[in-house]
């Protein structure tokens, strides 16, 4: 029995199967058809007010619950709206699927009406994308996405559909797995590690006497935050957690350092300097992490788990590469190295080491100067108060910038997936449409979006979604009336010499913004309203609600390795400098 | 692409023979990705195989741009790319055809016909004052001819780019990347 349905029908067809329950988009004339049959679904459309929107929406969806975010835009325009969202979760590895019309079949390379190379444009922004040249492809091509943009790295796959295939008739015929995984004869992405690799990496774990885990992004994609907790506290070995793995491992862990990297603290930094063992899962080597990559952990032997072979030997070479899964290879390494202990192999003495980074704990926590009366309020005590009283599971969403800094310095995570940030592209503006998916997937949780003033003009208008959609986020605005982080580039490397960063100190008037979009908007000038103004906003859950706090335009964040310079250089928060021989 | 690689040393470039799934697209994708990497291309050869579902596409590349491995791993990430051949230049076939047009006075055309017959070439066209000539070979002949011909005042020249199979002797080898670990 062949069922004829349209390509429109299919395509939605096909994104039920694939369990989508909410799609982020915005519909226009090479879509149009899509919308349709979206009608009759049971999959929820959120209308957003700009593509950039869905598109970091649908990272936000991603972020907290690892399945795919799914965007859904027309041509020209809205695909090339999307290229940032694309880009970031590329370079993030966050699974997504973007669907846009295109041009029908027979116009397309005429240069029609918003008709744009959108393969040829997000070609390297993409783990993968597909043009679509008939309306039977659409299960297959569907099917291949969701395939794709879940399985080895994750990342973002785009589907481009031109107008006839959505409006032309079709066999209705659902792709069996085999029928998949035939189709793409060049994927066949490696989850297990090679047990031999993972022996000799049980061995140098064991012999080292320095060792440090560095953790990425890879440990949450793989789920594998349980099964870390088990190795560390099996090797016993101190743990750094990168921007993108802030979470995996609880920040109140005794062998959590936190963050390391151009703003981590200076343990973490100074721990993987020193280290003879730098066991990395799910990280890359970003170039924040290292510093001047020739004298990053100069001493140290490198264990690099990675599902991407490719990210194996780019940067730094390894000692050991595993390529697999994070959570399958630390399953075997605890395995393995249960296994050297029964047979009465022992693990070298690292005390001398673990207190040497306790040391340097104590000397160094995370610092800054409070603020004396009189004194203009200080980002880090927003963040700090932020946290004290947010509700146990709040996901905290944040922008680009010095406010991002400070929140993954000063918030503490305890759990994965409450961290949703963009850290490889850097874009600003992620906080607010990532936090409404993030809410969207989540709705028993509360969810912060720490943005700053810059950022928040960027992407706002999604306030406007948020309300009309019924989704209660909450926004600190850190308004410092600067591009702030920028500004400290020009304070410290331009001699102050502040070129372009200064935006305005009443313009906008956030309050009012945020009440034009159907918010709550709150306006915090002293330390004395800092509570108060947050225990309001968390009490509010029928609407979204806007704080703005005007903070220290000064503040800057510390400690920091200049770009271009090594670990070793990193500058401390000017109250402890004069203690920095200390990490000699 | 101006340079041309010595082939008979020690070599100066890698030969990558990648099959591809013969899909609309995929040579920008390849190309792309070299670009985008900042990984140098000398020479570059596409045709559908024996299979139609497969494309052949072979890459030459600088051995300096970037090393060889991340080069491979990077172009196993494309999705349509199903093995990779490293062929060692010392052995394996290597062919590339020139045509090259050159001015030369009726008195002199004799010179260059004798010329392209000890090269094996073939005379393609003949006018009162050009000759076009035609040359399949290895790319060291294919420099050495050209390096004549140059004397004479070239007035267009086309290289295909090489293509390549391993040798058949006793040591013939390839090293097929099994697509195993894609990602």
């Amino acid at each position: 029995m062949t069922e004829q349905i349209t390509g429109a029908q299919a395509l939605i067809r096909a994104l039920e199967l694939e369990n989508v329950d909410t799609i982020f988009g915005l519909p226009g004339g090479c879509i149009l058809p899509a919308y349709d049959p979206l009608l009759d679904s049971h999959i929820r459309h959120i209308l957003v007010r700009h593509e950039q929107g869905a598109g970091h929406m649908a990272e936000g969806y991603a972020h907290v619950t690892g399945r795919p975010g799914v965007a859904l835009v027309t041509s020209g325009p809205a695909a090339t709206n999307m290229v940032t969202p694309l880009c970031d979760a590329y370079m993030d590895s966050i699974p997504m699927i973007c669907i846009t019309g295109q041009v029908p079949t027979s116009a397309i390379g005429t240069d029609a009406f918003q008709e744009c190379d959108t393969v040829g444009i997000t070609r390297s922004v993409t783990k993968h994308n597909e043009l679509v040249m008939s309306a039977d492809e659409i299960p297959l091509i569907v099917r291949q996405a969701f395939h794709i943009a879940t399985t080895g790295r994750p990342g973002p796959v785009l589907i481009d559909v031109p107008k006839d295939c959505l409006q032309n008739m079709m066999t209705w015929h659902w792709p069996t797995d085999e029928e998949v995984l035939e189709s793409l004869p060049g994927y066949k992405p490696n989850t297990k590690g090679h047990s031999r690799m993972i022996k000799e990496a049980a061995r140098l774990i064991l012999d080292s006497k320095q060792p440090v885990l560095y953790v990425g992004g890879g440990v949450l994609k793989a789920r594998a935050a349980d099964t870390l907790r088990e190795l560390a506290e099996l090797i016993n070995t101190p743990v750094v957690t990168t921007l993108m793995a802030r979470g995996a491992f609880p920040d109140s862990h005794p062998l959590c350092l936190g963050m390391p990297g151009m703003h981590g603290n200076a343990t973490a930094i100074t721990a993987m300097q020193k280290s003879d063992l730098l066991i990395n899962l799910g990280a890359r080597f970003d170039d924040r992490i290292t510093g001047k990559v020739s004298t990053f952990a100069p001493d140290a032997k490198i264990i690099h788990v990675d599902i991407d072979p490719a990210e194996q030997g780019k940067v730094r070479r390894p000692d050991v590469p595993i390529v697999g899964d994070c959570r399958l290879v630390i399953e075997e390494l605890v395995k393995t190295i249960k296994e050297m202990l029964a047979n009465g192999e022992v693990q070298a003495d690292i005390s001398a080491w673990k207190s040497r980074v306790s040391g340097w704990q104590e000397q160094f926590p995370m610092y800054y100067s409070p603020n004396e009366p009189g004194e203009a309020l200080k980002p880090q005590f927003c963040l700090e108060k932020l946290h004290e009283l947010a509700p146990a599971g709040t996901i905290l969403c944040s922008g680009v910038g010095q406010h991002q800094m400070f929140s993954s310095q000063f918030w503490k995570f305890e759990e994965p997936y409450t961290w949703v940030n963009s850290g490889g592209l850097g874009t600003m503006g992620f906080s607010i449409p990532a936090a409404i998916g993030a809410k969207v997937a989540r709705p028993d949780r509360t969810v912060w979006a720490v943005d700053g003033d810059g950022c928040f003009q960027m992407t706002a208008q999604e306030l406007v979604t948020a309300s009309v959609e019924r989704i209660p986020i909450k926004v600190a605005v850190l308004n410092n009336s600067y591009l702030g982080m920028v500004r400290q580039w020009q304070e410290m490397f331009y001699d102050e010499r502040y070129s372009e960063v200064y935006l305005s100190p009443e313009l906008p008037d956030f309050v009012k913004w945020a009440e034009a979009m159907g918010c709550v908007g709150i306006r915090v000038e002293s330390p004395e309203e800092v509570e108060p103004a947050i225990a309001l906003a968390n009490s509010i859950n029928d609407r979204s609600v806007v704080v703005e706090f005007r903070v220290d335009a000064g503040e800057k964040v510390f400690p920091m390795v200049p770009a271009g310079f090594g670990n070793d250089d990193v500058l401390l928060h000017p109250n402890q400098n004069d203690r920095r021989e200390f990490l000699r | 692409m101006s340079m041309t690689p010595n082939t008979t040393s020690m070599p100066s470039h890698h030969i990558l023979s990648v099959l591809v799934q013969n899909r609309a697209g995929v040579l920008a994708r390849v190309s792309g990705l070299f670009a985008r990497r900042g990984y140098n291309i000398f020479s570059l050869a596409v045709a559908p195989t024996e299979d139609p579902e497969f494309s052949r596409i072979t890459i030459v590349v600088d051995v300096e741009s970037a090393p060889l491995e991340q080069i491979v791993k990077q172009l196993f990430k494309l999705i349509d790319v199903v093995k990779i051949s490293e062929l060692d230049p010392r052995r394996s076939v290597e062919r590339e055809l020139m045509m090259a047009t050159v001015r030369v006075a009726s008195e002199d055309r004799g010179q260059v016909v004798e010329l392209a017959n000890i090269f094996e070439g073939k005379i393609l066209a003949v006018g009162t004052e050009a000759i076009t000539v035609s040359l399949e070979g290895s790319p060291d002949k294919l420099d050495d001819f050209e390096e004549l011909l140059r004397g004479y005042g070239i007035v267009e020249l086309q290289r295909t780019g090489r293509v390549a199979l391993p040798k058949l002797d006793k040591e013939a080898r390839t090293r097929p990347h099994k697509n195993g670990k894609a990602s």
